[in-house]
């Protein structure tokens, strides 16, 4: 391979790198919204309503990510008669996706705090909204940042998976820039090595957070 | 909406998708019992091995947790080759899932090694056993029963996830759906019946699992 393809295939990748990034950053925005909702519907006091939360996290987390990609992107098309274009589909899956994972961690955030807070504001005596908005919330925050900035991680490599119906970011991009330069050996890892650059420093933040936070609630780690 | 579902194309090629879900029970479970035997082995290299194979496995598993799987089927399956390791798609795939669940497999048994009391390390070497016996008679057990619910977790996402899989052509459930709706152009009931399976798999490895624990951990153990 001469230098000039290399430097060529180098951009190209780097080019999908945005890509990558603003699918994970959308995805990341919509599942936070919906993650929220989902994680409140999971601890009030209805319980059809938690039945309902429940359901939606088995069903995403119970399924492959490329199965609902596949039922959106493919299904949908023929069952409404409609083109949804590969973002539009990817944007809408990943979003589900991260919906339900970041719900999954920011119950168990909320459950975490001790009950005696809930009871506390329930003396003031708050509502049901404001003693989870004012009290609870704050507090669980605090605590679901390293688990969040995790899933952030599993996010990004996650929509790895939007190359498969042809979506064109950084692992679709290996493909296309493979099958032009028959060069595996060179493009692949160089394509990890791109999701390592970004992946690695979110484990390592996640990782210190999650120390300093256990250092402030007292917890030792043995190291 | 004047789609009309057919869902009798399905249940006539329901062996076949039968075939495809048992196919991909035996690839993850393969995979999770030799990813499992690859991170015991690593988590007990990182914590009582000699410092550069510490370093070493440290750098697989960062590698690994940092990339996507996606990348590294490809990897093991397009780019190998070219430094003549050819492999067909059931082994690169068998290997790459091995080789992925076994990084998470030791990350997630390090933090169940660490929360073994030190105290009964230290009588087991008062007792004269050697670093292998510790690990063997001592450590591992609870370990292992500290971690389980982590562990089962990781274990029904590589499950899932063996469905990006059928992107290099391995033969499992998603490479099966995808060859008969692409014959029958029943896209969405396809899809929608191979979710169903997958959903299936999930809750069934995940009682199995649970059985397995009461099997191993809480049987004739009094508490």
């Amino acid at each position: 391979m001469s230098g000039g393809v290399s430097a060529f295939t180098f951009l190209y990748l780097l080019e999908a790198v945005p890509w990558t990034l603003l699918l994970s950053f959308v995805a990341f925005l919509g599942g936070g919204v919906v993650g929220l909702l989902i994680a409140v519907m999971r601890i009030v006091p209805s319980r059809p309503v938690r039945w309902l939360a429940t359901g939606y996290i088995e069903l995403f987390q119970g399924t492959p990510v490329l199965m609902q990609l596949f039922i959106v992107y493919y299904g949908a098309a023929v069952l409404f008669d409609i083109h949804i274009d590969a973002w539009s589909a990817v944007v809408l899956v990943f979003t589900c996706y991260s919906g339900a994972f970041l719900g999954e961690i920011w119950r168990g955030a909320i459950q975490a705090i001790p009950r005696a807070q809930w009871e506390a504001a329930a003396c003031l005596p708050l509502s049901f909204r404001k003693q989870l908005w004012y009290v609870i919330l704050p507090q669980a925050a605090r605590i679901s940042i390293p688990p969040t900035v995790g899933f952030g991680v599993q996010l990004i490599k996650g929509t790895s998976i939007a190359a498969i119906i042809g979506f064109v970011e950084l692992t679709r991009a290996g493909q296309l820039m493979t099958n032009a330069t028959f060069k595996p050996m060179i493009v692949y890892p160089t394509v990890a090595a791109f999701y390592f650059l970004i992946c690695w420093p979110l484990s390592l933040l996640a990782e210190t957070l999650e120390r300093r936070i256990d250092a402030n609630l007292g917890i030792k780690r043995r190291l | 909406m004047h789609y009309v579902f057919h869902f009798d194309v399905v249940w006539d090629h329901f062996p076949e998708l039968l075939t495809g879900a048992l196919l991909t029970i035996r690839l993850s479970a393969i995979a999770m019992v030799l990813g499992l035997v690859l991170g015991v082995v690593c988590a007990y290299q990182a914590s009582a091995g000699p410092g550069p194979i510490r370093q070493a496995i440290k750098l697989y598993v960062e590698i690994i947790r940092n990339t996507p799987f996606l990348v590294q089927i490809f990897i093991f399956y397009f780019s190998l080759p070219t430094i003549g390791l050819r492999l067909d798609a059931n082994t690169a795939a068998m290997l790459a899932m091995t080789i992925n669940l076994g990084a998470y497999a030791s990350e997630i048994l390090r933090s169940g090694i660490e929360a073994v009391p030190r105290g009964q390390i230290e009588a087991g070497r008062a007792l004269g056993l050697s670093r292998l016996q510790i690990f063997r008679l001592i450590i591992l057990f609870p370990a292992l029963k500290t971690v389980y619910p982590a562990l089962a977790s990781q274990f029904i996402l590589l499950m899932l996830g063996s469905s990006v899989v059928s992107t290099i052509s391995a033969v499992e459930l998603t490479a099966i759906t995808n060859s008969l709706q692409s014959t029958t152009f029943r896209s969405f009931e396809f899809y929608f019946v191979a979710t169903g399976m997958y959903l299936v798999m999930a809750l069934g490895f995940r009682a199995s699992f649970t059985a397995l624990y009461w099997l191993v951990f809480q049987r004739g153990r009094g508490a």
